[in-house]
């Protein structure tokens, strides 16, 4: 009998991963049996929708986020006061960032393939979102227009997020639906600022990320 | 404890470790509170979830599901990452993932390596293999740092730093990063890392990373994290390198549902943890620009193999069970001679080791199933111990010297004496006059026994035994209803 | 009723007053104890050491002595546990058809004595009378396997005269765990001594559980200490009668 050259890791691993499981699976078995698969957990809201907000700013607020209601027509001067009282001036922004919603007074440089040095030299960083998730207090971001890449969001000390209420859901299962669509861009879910438990378990606010998280939300 | 790595197959057995890590009282007393702590949280965030028992068992089948179709979801996130510009690698053991994981971070052209606290690359040493190879691996992870600082283990999964308090911590951080004026608040300690390691992330090119989650349906990888380190390791150098067990992959980007509910409030008693990553291969607008995985297998393929014990594959490293257990509240994580302690370590340690290197870790636990019922994939740790005691138990009695095993020997007189009505009245009786000569009379005139012999002195340490009542209950029942015999 | 007792090994050779007051309490509340003499032990010990071949016998063995009882009552939550736990996987892995199906027969009829009470009769107030300050430790195997609840704090609760004080981390295991007690002694006797912290802590007169393992090892230390605090089986608490105390 001649003998094969050795078979590789991958050929091998896979090889024994059939042996354990009694066979080879494919498409068809695994797609029946992942729609089989039982879930008796919540999937869809059970709040009014005014609930829904009032759960948002809450668990944001449980987790260290300061949180501000605006107006659609009140946003730029709620910006304005946000930062104002934050003492921030000089702005990170994403490119497609609603150019209505900048008060005039600040500065905000667009967000062109800044270095990470270049960004730890801003105030902060000011971003829409995609989704927001009332039920964890979660603000979820995607590299597109008006919330840019991951880098943006992370170097700056403070992170100024903009939600609007339409984008607002109950439940985790909720959020993931919105953004399945778009599941292969760059994704974070941010919940409060940065934060560690990891010294006798006390919760401490800012470690690596911004130490700072307001959000606006739109109503 | 001593500095050196966790490692099964030179650690002492479990009961001579567990004794050592009694006598410090102050890791107790660090162990104890941060459970407690960690405990009360998790109680608190599980129990505002009225649909968590439909939660778990979503979490146990979907594992359960991906098991069963592992070949097939490998194969399908591999194709998906590897189109999305990621670059997969398989590993079929911790030597041949560490030699990957080297000579991809030399390809980068890096000598240095931001790392994102991760068990796999615990599992397999990675760190000892970077700097062998001469590159200088960072841990960035708060509770990390603190080990890697303080030449110190990891002895918990999610908070590995949970026995050092923050006077111990100060003291690392005092000496190590030269701040002698250094506070003890966690705060002062927390602001002291963020500066120590923020040069390191703007500089450093090179990143390694472990997984949560591997999406087979997208090609994507999640990391949960709170610090922050995570995403600046996985954002800003230009190589990112994550190593992942082959059990880390989920079926589809919709699966997160349940894992993201599960995983947060289990490990870190939070409705979500700070930071989630999700990203997908390469993105030339956003993150490195070189994405490598390597696919471990590291013996899992093994534990797929055994009907019984291929549960513990479906553990997602959330660590509740090691706040639960009333046994690793008392010895903290380094006993366990692994990276991976408590409950969870106390089935995977010896099922990722040769079995004879871990022999003790299945005794680790009284059974109380504490760890069961906080396991949010619904892992029965009692019944896979049980299991691999039978294990441990063959190959102790198999061939000769299985001849001469004492506790074996003993069992099985047992066992035959159950087997015979007779034979366990007759060993009844022997029993009472075999204890006499043990048996002292207290203060109220009972009989107790305060020394026992051999394999039970461990018993008779703290505990007294009542002395055997005269009759036996059977004795008297048959009196009772008048057919003496 | 016609209960059929089963012992267990341990109760038979150590605790024969706790088989005594199951029998006072049952026969008090007018049913009748039948006891079938081929019993011996569950199997518990030697399954959960590791010891699998050794226990398949004794499953055989209680399924035949009790295949033709109409209930089946056990003061031991640890031995019901390993039964339900157990017992059915034991006999599948066989390949036992017969066996599968007889377990799956019998387990339904198998009660823990306070479960038995509560769930089976619907009771809570047996006539008991006991009046001594008390407290209850959840036994593991009952608390978690069993689920048993609050069904045997209700049970203490209606007793007479009883002064039931709550026990700090009453789910917390006492550290017994059978053959763990001895392996891990060391362990095992650093959580036994979080548990008579809170026992002492409650100032009761006795501890009481539903498993009388748990309580011989939390009575090795309350008698080691000198503390002059007992443990008895929560049947021999509710078997106390008025006119019969001392």
């Amino acid at each position: 009998m001649t003998t094969d050259k050795p078979l590789s890791a991958r050929d091998q691993i896979l090889h024994r991963i059939r042996v354990a499981n009694g066979g080879t699976s494919n498409a068809a078995t695994a797609q029946s049996g992942w729609s089989s698969l039982a879930r008796g957990y919540k999937r869809s809201a059970t709040q009014t929708r005014q609930g829904v907000l009032i759960l948002l700013e809450d668990r944001l607020r449980d987790y260290d986020a300061h949180v501000i209601r605006s107006t659609p027509a009140d946003v730029r001067r709620c910006v304005a006061e946000t930062l104002a009282a934050r003492g921030k001036h000089r702005l990170v922004m994403p490119a497609g960032f609603p150019a209505a919603w900048l008060p005039p007074s600040l500065t905000f440089v667009m967000d062109e393939c800044m270095t990470p040095a270049e960004l730890d030299q801003v105030d902060g960083v000011i971003t829409g979102s995609t989704v927001a998730i009332a039920e964890t207090g979660t603000v979820v971001l995607q590299n597109v227009l008006g919330q840019g890449r991951r880098a943006a969001t992370l170097v700056p000390d403070y992170h100024l997020c903009l939600v609007s209420a339409y984008d607002v859901v109950e439940t985790v299962p909720e959020a993931i639906a919105r953004i399945q669509a778009t599941a292969t861009l760059s994704t974070t879910f941010v919940s409060g600022p940065s934060a560690t438990a990891d010294i006798e378990m006390t919760r401490i606010k800012g470690v690596h990320g911004p130490r700072f998280l307001d959000v606006i939300l739109i109503v | 404890m001593s500095a050196g790595p966790l490692d099964p197959k030179t650690a002492p057995a479990f009961p001579m470790a567990a004794k050592a890590a009694m006598g410090d009282s102050q890791l107790r007393s660090n162990v104890r509170h941060a459970t407690d702590v960690i405990q009360a949280k998790r109680a608190r965030v599980v129990d505002e979830m009225p649909d968590w028992q439909a939660l778990r068992e979503a979490g146990k089948q979907i594992r359960e599901h991906t098991m069963r179709h592992l070949d097939f979801y490998l194969e399908q996130f591999e194709a998906n990452c590897t189109r999305a510009g990621g670059v997969v690698h398989w590993a079929r053991d911790a030597a041949e993932a560490r030699r990957i994981v080297v000579s991809l971070v030399k390809a980068s052209g890096s000598d240095e390596v931001i790392k994102i606290k991760s068990m796999t690359t615990e599992e397999i040493q990675l760190n000892a293999a970077l700097e062998a190879a001469g590159i200088q691996p960072y841990e960035t992870d708060l509770a990390e740092l603190i080990i890697q600082l303080g030449q110190d283990q990891p002895s918990h999964i999610v908070v590995p730093a949970l026995h050092k308090n923050r006077q111990q911590i100060r003291e690392i951080f005092q000496r190590t990063m030269h701040l002698p004026n250094l506070g003890d608040q966690p705060q002062d300690l927390a602001d002291a890392a963020r500066l120590f390691l923020r040069e390191k992330f703007l500089r450093v090119k090179t990143g390694v990373s472990g997984a949560n989650f591997l999406i087979a349906e997208t090609g994507g990888v999640c990391v949960v994290e709170s610090e922050g380190n995570g995403r600046m390791c996985l954002t800003l150098p230009e190589t990112l390198i994550t190593i992942a067990g082959i059990d880390k992959v989920l079926p589809r980007y919709q699966d997160l549902e349940v894992t993201l509910q599960l995983l947060p409030r289990s490990a870190t008693g939070e409705r979500m943890n700070p930071y989630n990553s999700i990203w997908t291969g390469v993105d030339p607008a956003d993150g490195p620009r070189v994405f490598h995985i390597v696919l471990m297998d590291n013996a899992r393929t093994e534990i797929l193999a055994d009907e019984e014990a291929r549960q513990t594959l479906n553990c997602i490293r959330c660590g509740a069970c090691q706040n639960a257990c009333p046994v690793y509240r008392q010895t903290g994580g380094h006993a366990y001679g692994s990276v991976y302690a408590g409950p969870i370590g106390a089935i995977l340690t010896p099922q990722l080791q040769e079995m004879h290197h871990a022999q003790s870790l299945p005794y680790a636990s009284s059974l109380c199933g504490a760890c069961y019922e906080v396991c949010p994939v619904k892992i029965n740790i009692p019944e896979v111990l049980i299991h691999l005691r039978n294990k441990v138990v063959l190959q102790n009695t198999s061939g000769i010297a299985g001849l001469f095993d004492v506790e074996a020997a003993a069992m099985k007189a047992m066992a035959a004496i159950f087997r015979s009505e007779r034979r366990f009245r007759a060993a009844q009786r022997l029993g009472r006059i075999a204890e006499t000569p043990l048996v002292r009379k207290d203060e109220h005139g009972l009989g107790w026994i305060s020394w026992l012999p051999g394999m039970l002195g461990g018993w008779s340490q703290t505990r007294d035994l009542r002395e055997m009542p005269k009759e036996t209950f059977r004795d008297w029942w048959e009196k009772r209803s008048g057919h003496d015999n | 009723m016609r209960v059929s007792l089963f012992i267990t090994c341990y109760n038979d050779t150590l605790f024969p007053s706790t088989g005594k007051s199951v029998v006072r309490v049952l026969e008090r509340l007018g049913h009748t104890v039948d006891f079938p003499r081929g019993q011996t032990c569950c199997g518990q010990m030697h399954w959960n050491t590791g010891y699998q071949a050794e226990a398949l016998p004794l499953l055989q063995r209680f399924v035949d002595q009790f295949r033709a009882a109409e209930v089946v009552v056990i003061p031991s939550s640890s031995c019901v546990a390993m039964m339900r736990d157990h017992y059915p996987k034991m006999a599948a892995e066989i390949d036992d058809v017969r066996l599968t199906a007889d377990v799956a027969a019998l387990l339904p009829k198998v009660f823990e004595f306070s479960e038995f009470l509560t769930k089976r009769l619907g009771l809570e107030d047996v006539g008991a009378y006991y009046p001594h300050r008390v407290t209850y430790h959840a036994s593991c195997h009952g608390l978690r396997s069993l689920s048993l609840g609050d069904g045997p704090l209700r049970l203490l609760k209606a007793v007479r005269g009883i002064d039931l004080v709550a026990l700090d981390r009453v789910e917390q295991c006492c550290g017994f765990g059978g053959t763990f007690a001895v392996k891990n002694a060391a362990v095992s006797s650093a959580m036994l001594e979080e548990k008579i912290s809170a026992v002492l802590d409650t100032g009761a007169d006795a501890c009481t559980a539903c498993d009388n393992s748990c309580l011989m090892h939390i009575q090795g230390a309350l008698h080691r200490q000198h503390t002059g605090v007992r443990t008895l089986h929560l049947a021999d608490i509710l078997a106390g009668e008025e006119e019969v105390q001392a």
